[in-house]
């Protein structure tokens, strides 16, 4: 009857709120449009609750962290007393007084959760007396750089690495205030099981976890004359960019992408997406291959390469299920190699340099691995991240709002809608259907995408038919934790596939650890434009993209497919 | 061997204390680490060997029978008069020897064994009266021993003693006279309160472990004592470890678990060991494992090992430390009552906590209650330290004044000094002060004196302590002690500690003081745990009783009980000074020079103030200030 009464309220700063299902106090603050501080809450991990900075106060003056006290009917709280705020501020005070406060030249200068509230609260001046640098950086990673002085030991980088990507790479060490998030036996992090996944240097709220910066040595390869720099742009950059201009979450910028490129210098761009279309064609026909001749199934995928550095380090039984396919990017990479080789002219020939530009940190480490070498060098001279893309388009002085957007460069300037949806969870998956189903799937491309192969659970499981007497069982899975889930029940017995996708940063690589930060915000969005991308390409399948029939053709006829698409 | 039913039990108690009456003498070597360290286990073998060569009869297990007249021959549990030891008690006269060394056990076994002679030597004695009965001694009179009851007069290795001494008889009470409903209702009725600290009544808690619907419980008991200075629950687990089992057995039936943890410090290595003998004695008789006593019971008990860190005497951190992950304690909902050991209800109280249990089941709720104040009954084990006679564990009733506890059981400040204060609760606890003798310590007074019981260690400081550096030792502590896990606790005790270390060192502003207040609220307020929630009181209740103490030391720099090494100064008075040069040959820095027959003179940037120069001066020139 009464509406009212069948809900639970609760009572914030003296005005009700209605309390939905919400599993903190902290979610209905925040729904009540305050914003409360913290520091190591993130819905997607556990509560931790060490950073106290969400403290609010009850009726009797109890002091509660409202990232970890439950709502209750008839509970008043008030997010902003006199205590509160004395509290928040000795807090944040106590923070930066451990806390190395080089901030201008910081990695996360601007872009810094500890900067942003001390400025949010006004904090000028830190009464205690600075601690000495205890640690050094360890830059051991081709991926990331840890600063441990810059560390405030809110452990949202230790429970991403074990609780999202199951890896467990780094954890806490000692007690009071020698504790430390640190590596076992404090060994460098790149001689761990580490997978550069990147996701901690994502999710760190200081510049503690940094992604490592590749800028310097790409702009001597720019400014050398005697090297020809041509650029790759991968399907998820051109969807998150976007974000560090200002524009609408999603907005699909890569015809600027391209423009500011060419002003800075690339001698060539093109699209990592035509690299996708070899990738899907050479993948699917291993598949098909696996399937008509009883090959090892499931068929896992390869294209993501922390996905490929967790598997090779935990399940080492996995390495004749895994796709002999490299990446999109070692694809593309070895294509543009191998035609600046044939068309090289002259006595001494200029050298030909491949940059990717990547939404991913485990890129920087897939560079340098013994695979994907091209002439005993790497076949990717540099892997730069979507943020470092956008500190070089600002280092330049571009105007990124400004420029006009411009066409990739022939002759690999086409890409179909299958190679694009690359960048998200499940894109893979729906490229190799359209695959597999051949002219059909032209028709067919709505029911495709209904299948269950879009969105953002971490197991999506589809079913399509093959043949007449066929089903094709096929697991996408995002998030390492949900591959190895998905792993351990499939080597129990419980499950059974024909392939596996597999993407180790939760809604693929959209929410790579090279974007602009998207934990829980942003991801519909990006993988929108991604699929809009697919709906304004004319090509919709790999096979018929012409810029591969191509290639197929000439520099990659006979064996040559096999040689450089192929790292196995 | 197995006892298989109530019967058999009955019969075996029966059978155990006969054989128990049979013996004529029986000789106690107190077997707690005390003790042990000072030698008691060798005056054991001693006595073992005279006995042998004499050609007594001898018992040292129950399970082998004598006939005829015979002595035993045991190692008991702690008799808490720890400053004493090594002690030996002879029954059945009673008799306490104290400071027993070998060389006394020859006289012992001549007279005390062979015939019924005291060695006067040997017994307690305290202005100019003698006392030769162990339960005369003011120390054990002034006392209430029901949870140490037996300990120190029961062999801590002999299941056989326990269960003829009644040992299991409530777990045999439970298993067939009353439901597990019945003991939850007298467990609560008794407003038995947890030991460990908090003081949750434990009632409360097993009814709510007892209404979850899983089926996979836990019992666990937290023998994580970790305050610097206390040792009560170490007694019971070396002294009398059956009693805690049997404690936790009864829970185990009441809740509806089929396992339970024992979390012990691996720093108490004899505790271990003697709870390890008594839990496989347990599964020699059948008391643990399946069908027990015949029923359908079924329950198990294991003993995980601490790494040592203070911390994980919190629950959720103590269940995060058995699972085998680090010790950290984790926000709360759930409660361990809902989700503790391995995800699972969990039923966790502390060792003094489950030894009360057998007790008040056998008899009752109505007669715990006349013991103490009503809402907080029972007696409380307290670890008597620091400046005071007769250190030691003690047990009196809730609710007992600190007067009592400090000048009749504990015999009065050493050396005839002033009483100052008293840290109670460990380092979690607070200072309380002369104008506190007379508070009746239980949960509720002391909470509203802003102290706590905490585990019950009790650190009494005459007048020649430093309360800062009392203050400063404890934040130490704390520090070290910290988990690291949230701000408050972790940077916010560094600081505190850093603000204290300045000012025993002579660099404090007054200023300090309020930084110290400000940092002591916010700690105090949003701390994640108990550890960092209570982690400033001593530093508060310091400054509340003696800032005059905090104010000397910044303003005057000046420590009145010269414990403060930086703030000392060592110097020669020029008239009393012969110039004999001695004080500058004892001098192990070369600080001291001059001519002899004239007045010599320290450097003071060159003495470190130990002090060798000032014993050595024959003239008493040389002055302390």
């Amino acid at each position: 009857m009464n509406t009212m009464n069948n809900k639970k309220f609760m009572m914030i700063d003296g005005l009700p709120v209605a309390i939905e299902g919400e599993k903190n106090i902290l979610d209905v603050i925040r729904k009540a449009g305050i914003e409360l501080p913290t520091l190591c809450y993130y819905s997607v991990l556990s509560t931790y609750g060490a950073c106290r900075m969400c403290v609010v106060e009850g009726k009797h003056g109890e002091i509660m962290a409202s990232c970890s006290t439950p709502p209750r009917s008839g509970m008043e709280i008030k997010t902003n007393t006199p205590r509160l705020q004395k509290y928040r501020r000795m807090v944040l005070e106590l923070m930066l007084a451990d806390h190395c406060r080089d901030c201008t030249t910081c990695d996360k200068n601007f872009d810094c959760k500890l900067q942003d509230l001390a400025q949010r609260f006004g904090l000028k001046d830190v009464r205690f007396e600075p601690y000495s640098i205890w640690d050094d950086k360890d830059e051991s990673s081709l991926a990331i750089t840890r600063d441990p002085n810059k560390c405030i030991i809110c452990g949202d980088c230790v429970r991403m690495c074990s609780e999202i990507q199951n890896v467990g790479a780094i954890d806490f060490a000692f007690r009071g205030s020698k504790m430390e998030v640190t590596t076992a036996f404090k060994m460098p992090i790149s001689e761990t099981n580490c997978v550069n996944c990147g996701q901690c240097a994502a999710i760190c709220p200081t510049g503690a976890i940094t992604v490592k910066n590749d800028i310097r040595s790409l702009w001597e390869d720019l400014y050398d004359d005697n090297t020809i720099v041509v650029a790759q742009i991968a399907p998820a950059v051109r969807v998150a960019l976007g974000d560090e201009f200002d524009f609408p979450r999603g907005t699909n910028v890569m015809g600027k992408i391209v423009a500011a490129l060419r002003r800075m210098g690339f001698d060539g761009v093109y699209d990592t997406a035509t690299g996708a279309d070899l990738t899907v064609i050479e993948e699917a026909r291993e598949f098909i291959d696996r399937l008509e001749n009883g090959g090892k199934l499931p068929l896992f995928t390869s294209c993501c390469p922390a996905w490929f550095r967790y598997a090779e380090i935990n399940h080492p039984e996995l390495y004749d299920n895994i796709s002999s396919c490299k990446s999109p990017m070692e694809m593309l990479g070895s294509v543009l190699k191998e035609r600046a080789k044939v068309n090289e002219t002259g006595k001494k020939p200029k050298k030909t340099k491949v940059v990717a530009i990547m939404p991913c940190t485990a890129k920087k480490f897939e560079i340098h691995r013994d695979e994907f070498q091209y002439d005993g060098e790497p076949t990717v001279a540099h892997s730069i991240t979507t943020i470092e893309l956008a500190n070089m388009i600002r280092e330049a002085g571009l105007r990124f709002e400004e420029i006009l957007p411009e066409a990739v460069d022939m002759p690999f300037g086409i890409a179909s809608g299958s190679g694009m949806i690359f960048g998200v969870t499940g894109g893979v998956t729906e490229a190799v259907i359209r695959y597999v189903m051949g002219s059909a799937a032209r028709d067919h491309l709505a029911d495709i995408s209904f299948t269950g192969v879009r969105g953002f659970d971490g197991l999506k499981e589809v079913k399509i038919p093959y043949k007449e007497d066929r089903e094709l069982s096929i697991a996408i899975v995002s998030g390492l934790k949900n591959a190895e889930n998905l792993i351990q029940a499939m080597q129990a017995g419980e499950v059974h596939y024909d392939f596996v996708e597999v993407m180790a940063c939760e809604g693929g690589c959209i929410a790579g650890a090279g974007q602009p930060f998207v934990i829980g915000r942003a991801k519909p969005e990006r993988s929108e434009g991604m699929y809009e991308a697919d709906r304004l390409s004319n090509v919709k399948l790999s096979a018929e993209n012409p810029v591969a029939e191509g290639l197929y053709a000439n520099l990659l006829a006979g064996d040559k497919a096999h040689h450089l698409l192929h790292y196995k | 061997m197995v006892i298989e039913n109530r019967a058999s039990l009955q019969k075996s108690r029966a059978a155990f204390l006969e054989q128990i009456d049979s013996q004529t003498k029986k000789i106690y070597v107190c077997g707690g680490t005390g003790c042990v360290a000072g030698g008691s286990m060798e005056i054991y073998e001693r006595l073992k060997q005279l006995i042998e060569e004499k050609g007594i009869k001898c018992q040292v297990k129950l399970e082998k029978e004598e006939h005829g007249d015979h002595v035993g021959l045991k190692k008991s549990g702690c008799h808490g008069f720890c400053e004493m030891g090594p002690l030996l008690r002879i029954e059945p006269a009673k008799l306490l020897y104290l400071k027993v060394s070998i060389d006394d056990c020859e006289e012992i076994v001549e007279k005390s064994i062979l015939k019924d002679e005291v060695i006067e030597r040997l017994i307690y004695s305290r202005d100019d009266i003698t006392y030769s009965v162990q339960e005369e001694i003011p120390f054990y009179k002034n006392q209430t021993r029901i949870v140490l009851e037996d300990c120190g007069q029961i062999d801590a290795e002999s299941i056989e003693e326990y269960i003829a001494y009644g040992g299991y008889s409530s777990l045999e009470k439970c298993l067939f006279d009353i439901t597990p409903e019945d003991i939850v209702k007298t467990i609560s009725d008794s407003n038995l309160r947890g030991r460990g600290g908090g003081g949750f009544p434990a009632g409360r808690k097993w009814s709510q472990v007892k209404a979850q619907k899983d089926p996979e419980k836990y019992v666990v008991c937290n023998g994580d004592e970790g305050d610097p200075g206390a040792f009560m629950d170490r007694s019971i687990m070396e002294g009398d470890p059956h009693k805690m089992l049997e404690g936790m057995m009864i829970a185990g039936y009441a809740s509806g678990a089929k396992e339970g943890y024992i979390y012990v410090r691996a720093e108490y290595p004899l505790a271990v060991q003697r709870l390890e003998n008594a839990i496989a004695d347990c599964h020699r008789y059948g008391l643990l494992g399946k069908n027990i006593l015949g029923t359908d019971f079924e329950f198990d008990i294991y003993i995980v090992k601490g790494a040592g860190a203070f911390v994980c005497g919190e629950g959720s951190a103590l269940t995060t430390s058995i699972e085998g992950d680090r010790g950290m304690p984790r926000v709360k909902p759930p409660r361990t009552v809902e989700h503790g050991l391995f995800g699972k209800p969990t039923l966790l109280n502390n060792v003094e906590t489950f030894a009360n249990v057998p007790i008040i089941i056998e008899k009752g709720a109505d007669w715990y209650k006349t013991i103490g104040p009503v809402k907080s009954p029972g007696t409380k084990a307290f670890a008597l330290t620091g400046n005071i006679v007769n250190t030691g564990l003690i047990e009196v009733p809730m609710g007992t004044t600190l007067r009592h506890i400090i000048f009749d059981v504990g015999g009065g400040v050493r050396g005839g000094k002033k009483f100052k204060a008293v840290q109670i609760g460990g380092p979690s606890g607070a200072c309380l002060t002369e104008e506190h003798l007379d508070l009746p310590l239980d949960f509720d007074s002391l909470k509203k004196a802003g102290a706590m019981i905490g585990s019950g260690g009790l650190v009494v400081m005459d007048e020649d302590t430093c309360m800062v550096e009392v203050a400063r030792f404890f934040m130490n502590f704390t520090q070290n002690e910290s988990c690291g896990k949230c701000v408050p606790c972790r940077e916010g005790t560094r600081r505190m500690l850093e603000i204290l270390e300045k000012i025993v060192e002579g660099r404090g502003e007054m200023s300090d003081l309020d930084m110290l207040e400000e940092l002591a609220d916010t700690i105090t307020a949003t701390a994640l745990c108990g550890l960092g929630k209570t982690a400033a009181n001593p530093v508060v209740s310091t400054l509340k009783y003696f800032r005059d103490e905090y104010e000397e030391h910044i303003r005057d720099k000046r420590c009145r009980t010269k414990t403060c090494q930086a703030l000392k100064q060592i110097y020669i008075e020029k008239y009393h000074c012969k110039g004999c040069s001695l004080c500058s040959k004892v001098c192990p820095v070369g600080a001291i020079s001059g001519k002899i027959k004239e007045a010599f003179e320290i450097d003071q940037s060159k003495c470190i103030k130990c002090g060798a120069c000032l014993s050595s001066c024959k003239f008493k020139a040389i002055k302390e200030a």
